[in-house]
């Protein structure tokens, strides 16, 4: 018994020694950075790095990583060596609140990318803000972010806060646009599940959709519990429209697109990004060939611009994939490097006055991208404003057509 | 006018029949040990993933349409019944006697736990499964512009052929005399030489059976299962009981229909902010409470009040 309480406290001590020694170590090496004459700045990452959501927080990093590697080998900072810091938010307000506290309190960053749920960037920008630290996220789509949650009078919350991806405010005018200029469809029908995303949605088609001249013949609801839609379906199809336009997410917009064609209202259903999943057509069934949905950004595969970006991650050797929002954060990471060139230019060190200068410098900083052009409006959003219509065929989302909203 | 009338009607027939199928499981386990069975509507969920488990791991790819609905139906059924015995022996057996408020809530605990095993060990069950799109083919028009898709067309004659084969069993056959007797006094019913034990288990057997129909046929005709797809069925073919008359097998038919067609011409007539596909439910359980106050028996009466 004894012997083995000597082993553990012996263990605990030879883990507490290289625990030791690990921060040693971390400390020496900033300390080496110094001694080249370079002094370090640090770009942070908040994004879902575990969880069901790994995938997208790994390619955010990995591509802010990439951007920081070119900068540094480009010297894009003389006399400055940029680091990246990476911070798991677990898609989890709490812990990236708790995140984005540890980064604030690092004196050496400068600026931070994430995050990628708008539920979290609520949590983080009060904390980066209150530390005049500048954000740019690649992901977040909810317009309140930079609008305010009055979208009619809009008024910007927090003035480090930025994005390069487009918000679902668009989405809805955009779908618009293309059903009646470019389908030629001038008659549809709306349902949405009363949920905030589905009527925001439903409300910013219908209001460009009828502005373009279109007529909106039937307007219906269901509820998210709600799993047989046929008596909705009778009064839709009542009104012979000629697209159903479903403001919700896909676990509803699936079933009612095959429940509609199996009732023999045989039109295509459109939506925003909350269907645009490859669980969408499974549970469309074979009959939702030709449903249509849109989405924010473009297939990066499919960007001239993107090009030279895809070319360089591969090469970097990354385990994971960019996913949908590696280019969006390679932006953003630019746009941070681009704003630290000018405040950082006569700097000796990172206080709150470089840190404020550097906001101002992303706020005007304006360059080519890889996801388009770069330059941010009044309130924080990229105006480079680039979506997408996909369109099932073969069983998958297919990109249909990319454009810029203006 | 005419044309949506009747196509709502057809609508409300359809949705109806499954809450009948459900109901019944509900009423006849009331009847007969007065017990608000709430795990009833998650035998449901067990016999839609009973025919879903045929189709997926035991069908070879391009089955016949005859030979795989029965085996689907036959595998749906065998599911939901061991687990519906199951649950009368270990979970509700032992309370027979125990205040009523105990089963009660062993139910709503059965109702979880089998709820969460679906969820946490059928494979990919953490999300809606598609069913498969067995009976396709265009809708078929039944009059007055009217159509009705033909997965709908079997889901009604199946869930009448299974209504007029329960109501035929408990008024003809030996068993289903027992079941009335028990129904109207079990301790007399037990001094007649019924076995009490046998009863009770074989009214469990018949609701779940007629549950995984409904379970099987609401994966045909809307294409999704989920584990919680019991919850919201169970309280609807709950209200459709107690509508009828909870307790009473005609009771029970007459509930579902009314409530299927309440909720499709509530969808269909009201207008305005209180219309709509969002609404139906409180005009369905609107209706619930207004027949409750003025009709506490229910449309139909309760049969076996006086054990209450």
């Amino acid at each position: 018994m004894r012997q083995r309480a000597f082993l553990r406290s012996g263990a605990l001590l030879v883990v507490g020694a290289l625990a030791l020694a690990a921060c040693g170590t971390r400390a020496n090496e900033s300390d080496g950075g110094a001694a080249d004459g370079q002094k370090v700045v640090k770009i942070g990452v908040i994004a879902p790095l575990t969880g069901n959501l790994s995938a997208i927080g790994l390619g955010i990093r990995n591509s802010v990583d990439l951007a920081i590697r070119q900068a540094n080998e480009q010297n894009a900072l003389p006399g400055w060596k940029i680091e990246l810091r990476a911070e798991d938010d677990q898609a989890t307000p709490q812990v990236g609140q708790q995140a984005a506290s540890t980064l604030a309190d690092d004196p050496a960053i400068a600026g931070v990318v994430g995050t990628y749920n708008s539920s979290v960037a609520q949590n983080v920008m009060p904390v980066l803000d209150k530390a005049s630290i500048v954000q740019v996220s690649p992901g977040n789509t909810g317009p309140a972010l930079t609008m305010g949650e009055d979208l009619d009078n809009p008024k910007r919350p927090y003035h480090n806060y930025f994005r390069t991806c487009t918000t679902d405010a668009i989405q809805g005018p955009f779908g618009a646009r293309y059903v009646y200029n470019t389908l030629g469809i001038k008659k549809i029908a709306t349902i949405n599940d009363k949920k905030t995303y589905g009527v925001g949605l439903v409300a910013q088609f219908t209001k460009e959709f009828k502005a373009l001249g279109g007529e909106v013949v039937s307007e219906q609801t269901i509820n998210p519990d709600d799993t047989d839609y046929s008596s909705v379906i009778a009064k839709v199809a009542a009104a012979k429209p000629d697209l159903l336009y479903y403001g919700g997410e896909y676990p509803q917009g699936g079933p009612l697109s095959r429940q509609m064609k199996a009732r023999g209202l045989k039109i295509p259903l459109m939506g925003g990004d909350g269907i645009v999943d490859p669980k969408y057509i499974e549970l469309g069934g074979d009959t939702s060939v030709g449903d249509f949905g849109t989405s924010v950004g473009a297939p990066v595969e499919a960007l001239d611009s993107a090009k030279a970006f895809v070319d360089a991650y591969q090469k970097a050797g990354f385990s994971e994939s960019y996913s949908a929002y590696g280019a969006y954060a390679f932006d953003a990471a630019n746009a941070i490097i681009n704003g630290l060139k000018v405040s950082l230019k006569d700097a000796t060190e990172i206080t709150t006055d470089v840190r404020e200068a550097t906001i101002q410098a992303v706020q005007n900083t304006s360059f080519e991208g890889t996801s388009g052009h770069v330059a941010f409006d009044q309130f924080g959003d990229n105006t480079t404003k680039i979506l997408t219509v996909y369109k099932v065929e073969g069983g998958e989302w297919t990109a249909a057509h990319t454009d810029s909203f203006k | 006018m005419l044309t949506q009338f009747v196509q709502q009607l057809a609508n409300g027939v359809v949705l109806g029949a499954m809450y009948a199928l459900i109901a019944l499981g509900y009423t006849m386990v009331y009847g007969i040990i007065q017990l608000i069975n709430f795990a009833h509507g998650e035998i449901f969920m067990i016999g839609a993933f009973g025919a879903f488990t045929v189709y997926r791991y035991v069908l070879p790819d391009g089955t016949s349409l005859w030979v795989a609905l029965p085996l689907m139906l036959l595998g749906g059924v065998l599911a939901a019944v061991l687990v519906a015995v199951a649950m009368e022996r270990f979970a509700y057996r032992p309370l027979r006697n125990a205040p009523r408020l105990a089963p009660l809530i062993t139910a709503i605990g059965v109702s979880i736990a089998l709820q969460e095993a679906v969820r946490l060990y059928y494979p990919d069950a953490r999300s809606k499964l598609a069913f498969p799109q067995l009976i396709s083919g265009s809708p078929i028009p039944i009059g007055f512009g009217a159509s009705v898709d033909r997965a709908s067309v079997v889901v009604v004659l199946v869930s009448v052929l299974c209504m007029v084969a329960l109501t035929l069993f408990v008024r003809r056959s030996r068993m289903g005399r027992a079941m009335q007797a028990t129904a109207q006094d079990p301790d007399t019913a037990r001094l007649m030489g019924i076995d009490i034990d046998r009863v009770i288990v074989v009214s469990f057997v018949l609701g779940a059976a007629l549950a995984a129909v409904a379970g099987m046929a609401q994966g045909l005709y809307l294409g999704q299962i989920d584990f919680r797809m019991g919850f919201i069925a169970g309280l609807k073919a709950f209200t459709a009981a107690v509508l009828g008359g909870i307790g009473n097998i005609q009771g029970a038919v007459v509930g579902g229909f009314a409530l299927g067609l309440v909720e499709v011409m509530a969808v269909q007539y009201i207008p305005g902010q209180f219309g709509g596909g969002a609404w139906k439910d409180v005009w369905a359980f609107a209706l619930l409470i207004l027949v409750l106050v003025f009709r506490p028996q229910g449309l139909l009466g309760e049969r076996v009040a006086d054990r209450a």
